[in-house]
């Protein structure tokens, strides 16, 4: 558990004694109450991921969606507080928009990557606005590749091959890493990631979720794409097989 | 009697000084490109070429203008029109280019240089008089040549030609124009259009200034005014 900050915390502008934002820190704690998002770059490809838990049954399915579509050839997935994922969306929207616009080239993913963290990092420096309480993944292909991005609350943002974030972000990167992820091809990863989020998805807290996943890879025609209602069944009974399995050999000990 | 009565006062307007009683139109006159510039892609690169009179009116302001101006490494373009507006054009497109290429890490594409003097022309329509063709070497597509003329189209041609100059040369360029020529060929191409037109337009003159850009760097040649190709013995 990390230390309150107490009288330190009050403002993002204001640094604590040994040097923490405790506000930026804050923030992240929205991320790891929320539902698990995972990202993997494949060798022909990016696929994302989200463990979309569900409140009510009253809800109509499919509503909320978590993954978004950022330009033709980039999709974005986050953990975190919703709303505030929506208006990076936006932002992350209009930059690649802007640049087609002025340069007539789909938006190389390092530069978009730079855009929105440099708006994330933005909203860190002024008392008056508060930090983004979300972390963003963006996956795509440009013409170095697939490529994969996760932006933090600070503004932070690396280069990945596998990320996670989320409640059960840990528990998800520990199955990443057994991944051969420089192998493995998107249509195989699509089974991966539906594996890992059935398996750090919470049962007993949250009792109802929905995965989504989009991917872009050369089944796609290299655009983004929510994964198509066919392929996401069957990884999800795969996924569900696997589970059972795990969960049969517990009882049998 | 007022000194004014009766003298007709010349409309401050570009070009149009033809009804104008001042004789001395050089002193009140944009400088003017009349010009003549092309650019051919080749099989390895593109060639571009100008002629290098300026006009101020009817005085020729520099005989030995250079038309053709790097906006990049490997990616220039040839101005026509008004001498100041390119040249604006110009500057702010080399800097926007300079910035583009720092955060993209790698040369830039000579379709992203082309369309940056793209929205600039059709941005700023209504108050520049600018023709240029943008042309360089990418590792993407080659050598490529994009036109963009006054009203802010951008196109790619297998070679294009501008300015005033050019009106005159069009037959003779769409029939000798070839499909990836050699790069002694497309020189040969660009000079005696340029010729042909300098012979005939008022506006173009002076030296022949080629460019060849291609995956090994730039080479630039001068022919003088008393080298340029013949065609007919008296001209």
């Amino acid at each position: 558990m990390a230390s309150i900050g107490t009288g330190y915390d009050l403002s993002t502008t204001t640094f604590s004694p040994i040097g923490r934002l405790f506000q930026i820190e804050y923030a992240h704690k929205a991320i790891d109450s929320s539902g698990t998002a995972i990202g993997l770059r494949c060798s022909d490809g990016v696929v994302l991921a989200c463990e979309k838990i569900i409140t009510s049954k009253l809800l109509e399915p499919g509503t909320g969606r978590r993954v978004q579509g950022i330009a033709p050839h980039v999709g974005m997935v986050t953990s975190g507080w919703v709303p505030d994922s929506l208006a990076i969306a936006t932002k992350a929207r209009n930059e690649a928009q802007t640049y087609k616009e002025f340069y007539d080239d789909a938006i190389p993913l390092k530069t978009l990557n730079d855009r929105v963290s440099n708006v994330v990092q933005m909203h860190t420096i002024y008392g008056h606005i508060r930090p983004f309480g979300v972390a963003t993944i963006l996956g795509g292909i440009d013409r170095s590749g697939p490529q994969l991005y996760m932006v933090e609350p600070s503004g932070l943002s690396w280069g990945y091959f596998g990320c996670a974030a989320g409640k059960a972000a840990a528990a998800a990167r520990t199955q990443i890493e057994k991944l051969d992820l420089k192998n493995l091809k998107c249509k195989d990863a699509v089974v991966e990631a539906a594996k890992i989020i059935y398996a750090v998805h919470d049962e007993i807290k949250d009792k109802m979720f929905e995965l989504e996943m989009c991917w872009v890879c050369p089944e796609s025609g290299n655009k983004y794409q929510l994964v198509p209602k066919d392929i996401l069944s069957a990884a999800e009974k795969v996924a569900k097989e696997a589970e059972e399995e795990d969960s049969d050999s517990d009882v049998s000990m | 009697w007022s000194s004014m009565e009766g003298r007709f006062r010349p409309h401050k307007f570009r070009h149009y000084q033809h009804n104008t009683m001042d004789h001395n139109d050089w002193m009140t006159s944009e400088h003017d490109m009349g010009t003549t510039i092309i650019a051919v892609e080749f099989n390895g690169g593109v060639v571009m070429g100008a002629d290098s009179r300026t006009s101020t009116g009817n005085y020729v302001a520099n005989r030995v203008s250079d038309k053709i101006t790097a906006i990049h490494d490997k990616i220039f373009v040839c101005r026509s029109g008004s001498a100041a507006d390119t040249q604006a054009i110009s500057d702010f497109v080399t800097y926007y280019l300079d910035m583009h290429s720092i955060e993209l890490g790698e040369p830039p594409l000579v379709n992203t240089a082309a369309n940056l003097v793209q929205q600039m022309i059709y941005q700023n329509k209504d108050n520049l008089m600018a023709s240029m063709i943008c042309a360089g070497w990418d590792k993407t597509l080659g050598g490529q040549v994009y036109c963009i003329p006054l009203g802010g189209v951008r196109v790619r041609q297998p070679f294009s030609i501008g300015g005033s100059g050019s009106t005159y040369i069009y037959g003779y360029c769409d029939a000798h124009f070839k499909e990836g020529m050699t790069k002694e060929e497309a020189l040969a191409f660009v000079r005696n259009s340029l010729a042909l037109a300098m012979a005939r337009d008022g506006s173009s003159g002076g030296v022949i200034r080629t460019v060849v850009i291609s995956e090994g760097g730039i080479e630039r040649e001068m022919v003088p005014g008393d080298h340029l190709p013949r065609f007919l013995p008296e001209l």
